[in-house]
């Protein structure tokens, strides 16, 4: 009798431990897969990313504390701003350094979170601010166990929108389209796939993927500039996933969620945010194909 | 080195081409820059002469990340970590009480065999992994920096002892603007003789190709690792003048701001060309004073915010990848170009050639 009364807090602490991780690698998962989605398309992986989700938080602010949106409104019509605007650098800027070395795509990505980055701040300044969302406050029991709503949505979100993205890459001619372009471009423009619209409407897709976690992050953590960082969170997830891999994406943010979170319990302090890169270098240096990643010989 | 069983004319037609300045003009136009690098500090004021000084220090580290990504090839989005290194290194040395080339010696070593951890992996990854590892690499060291307090003080940082050599102090901004300048001289010199060494050429090689590299029996591998090693020795000594530029070390002083500032400063300058390194430590190292002069022409609402610095940063990268890839020192050359052949100047010889999308999905 006694051991179990001994082991029985160990475990409800371990598993809310690992609901907590979850709930945090949803948002890195879903950050990442927005990332895999650009990537698959243009082969450039869009460090302004980050920047973007946080340009989502701060106009999702400007529209429910400033103008007295409601928040399905705010959040219907952030995600569509940040997809116009991303279809608009995919075709007004990304465009030009096709065929260009990687490098370029990384530089140009970077001047362009920068700028965004700037921007935001010069518009609405430095300081950190929240708004209510209609889970704000509150959390459900499951047993022992205590979850925010705010998180069980944004875990919900995070696995619908993996499955409405698998069903719209497997089951439309749009989705077979971006698969095809995403294969081979030569191939799938000589078969009459509109590449370079598809390779916007990919990074409008990545867009609106970023503004949604933007928009249901903000209320966990702030609506805050240093918001861009989740991406370094998400670079982890997704080299974890296996490079280009949209259900690694998701599994890998899941497992970076998990083990942020036990190292905070069980390892030394500060361990916690050295973790994710830890991850990041060993995955990369010694297994760099991840979990999920294409089999064929690819040289990294 | 040429053959050995020539007679004396051959070595000399040897020196000749092993000459570094080879016109009379350009030994006149270097001449006058370095008179002029020797009278400024006494004619410019004092703050002027502390910006200079920190403008040669980011000319060092800028030519030592020139060194790994415009000559190697090797991307380094985290060198801002061997800067750190380098910079607590050498405060501690000196603590210590360990004369000041000794700690800068030892600063460099310190950051270098850094960069010999780091570029051990990179034998096996390139392109956007290794852009990824170098970030990751950054980010960490800040957060050891940091949490290591028993030798960086943590986050409240540590304060750096003055610099002496041979009982001279080297802390007034004059002393030090000159130490610098020498230290970037020395630098210099050794990257120019080192590049157009055997090693230099290897270096090269691999940036181009690594196939063919191989093919021509570099050692593909060892190549790469002491590029690494050598790239981040170098902006270990840049990281010991910081220290002393900035006389108390933080943690977040040496973090991702300023390794993008870095890589900024050498695709601004143009890849490839040591010059162009300069010219970008140059541009960059001077943008804040640029921009605050700046900010007074502009209405107060968008002066006063802070965001503005960024902004121009993110423009100008964004505009040096969009409009001039080849960065300042192309441009430079362009303009030698069309002066030198300037009636006779066709539009059609500077265009950039038409690219094509050129997948590296499986190389």
């Amino acid at each position: 009798m006694n051991r179990t009364h001994a082991i029985e807090p160990q475990l409800a602490q371990f598993a809310q431990l690992a609901l907590q991780g979850l709930a945090a690698g949803a948002i890195y998962g879903l950050v990442a897969l927005g990332l895999v989605l650009g990537y698959k398309a243009t082969e450039v992986i869009n460090f302004a990313h980050g920047d973007i989700v946080m340009l989502s938080a701060f106009l999702g602010w400007g529209m429910i504390e400033l103008l007295h949106a409601p928040f399905w409104l705010a959040l219907v019509a952030g995600t569509v701003l940040v997809a116009l605007l991303a279809y608009g650098l995919e075709a007004g800027i990304m465009r030009r350094i096709v065929g260009q070395p990687q490098f370029a795509g990384v530089l140009l990505t970077i001047g362009i979170g920068f700028m965004i980055r700037g921007a935001v701040s010069m518009s609405f300044g430095p300081d950190s601010r929240n708004y209510a969302t209609p889970w704000t406050g509150q959390s459900t029991h499951f047993g022992a166990l205590v979850l925010s709503d705010l998180s069980i949505v944004i875990v919900a979100a995070a696995l619908g929108i993996t499955l409405l993205l698998y069903l719209f890459l497997r089951y439309t001619a749009l989705g077979v389209a971006v698969h095809a372009a995403a294969q081979n471009q030569l191939a799938a423009y000589l078969c009459g796939v509109p590449v370079k619209r598809l390779n916007s409407i990919v990074w409008a897709l990545s867009g609106a993927i970023a503004a949604l976690c933007g928009l249901l992050l903000a209320p966990i953590t702030l609506v805050d500039l240093g918001l861009w960082m989740v991406i370094l969170k998400a670079l982890a997830a997704l080299v974890l996933g296996g490079f280009g891999s949209a259900p690694g994406a998701i599994v890998g943010g899941l497992i970076i969620g998990l083990i942020e979170q036990f190292a905070g319990v069980y390892f030394a302090d500060g361990v916690k945010d050295m973790m994710p890169y830890l991850v990041l270098i060993g995955v990369l240096v010694l297994y760099p194909r991840g979990l999920f990643g294409e089999a064929h010989g690819r040289r990294v | 080195m040429g053959g050995g069983s020539s007679g004396v004319n051959d070595d000399a037609v040897y020196l000749d081409s092993r000459v570094l300045l080879r016109t009379p003009r350009e030994r006149l136009v270097y001449a006058a820059l370095a008179a002029a690098l020797l009278a400024l500090p006494f004619l410019l004021p004092t703050y002027y002469v502390g910006e200079l000084s920190f403008i040669f220090i980011m000319c060092v580290a800028s030519l030592g990340l020139m060194t790994l990504t415009g000559y190697t090839g090797q991307v380094s989005l985290g060198q801002a970590a061997f800067i750190g290194i380098g910079a607590y290194v050498h405060a501690n040395l000196l603590t210590l009480g360990v004369p000041l080339p000794l700690a800068l010696a030892g600063a460099a070593a310190g950051a270098a065999l850094a960069g010999l951890a780091i570029g051990f992996p990179a034998i096996r990854i390139s392109g956007l992994h290794l852009a990824m590892v170098t970030l990751a690499f950054s980010i960490l060291t800040e957060h050891v920096l940091g949490r290591w307090k028993s030798v960086t003080g943590g986050h409240g940082g540590m304060p750096v002892p003055d610099p002496s050599l041979f009982g001279w102090s080297l802390g007034g901004p004059r002393a030090f603007y000159f130490f610098c300048l020498v230290v970037l001289c020395v630098v210099l010199l050794l990257l120019l003789n080192l590049l157009r060494s055997a090693t230099g050429r290897a270096f090269i090689g691999i940036r181009d190709s690594e196939v063919a590299a191989q093919g021509l029996g570099i050692r593909v591998g060892r190549t790469k690792v002491l590029a690494f090693a050598m790239s981040a020795g170098t902006c270990g000594v840049a990281g010991a003048l910081l220290a002393h530029q900035t006389q108390f070390i933080t943690p977040e002083a040496f973090g991702l701001a300023l390794s993008l500032q870095l890589v900024l400063m050498v695709f601004v300058g143009g890849m490839g060309s040591l010059r162009g390194a300069i010219l970008g430590a140059l541009l960059i190292g001077l943008l804040p004073s640029l921009i605050s002069e700046f900010k007074a022409l502009l209405p107060r609402r968008i002066s006063e915010q802070s965001g503005l610095e960024l902004f121009v940063y993110g423009a100008v990268l964004c505009f040096f990848v969009l409009i001039e890839p080849r960065g300042l020192n192309g441009r430079w050359l362009k303009l030698r170009a069309w002066l030198a052949n300037f009636p006779m100047v066709r539009q059609t010889s500077s265009r950039p050639t038409k690219v094509y999308m050129h997948s590296e999905r499986s190389r």
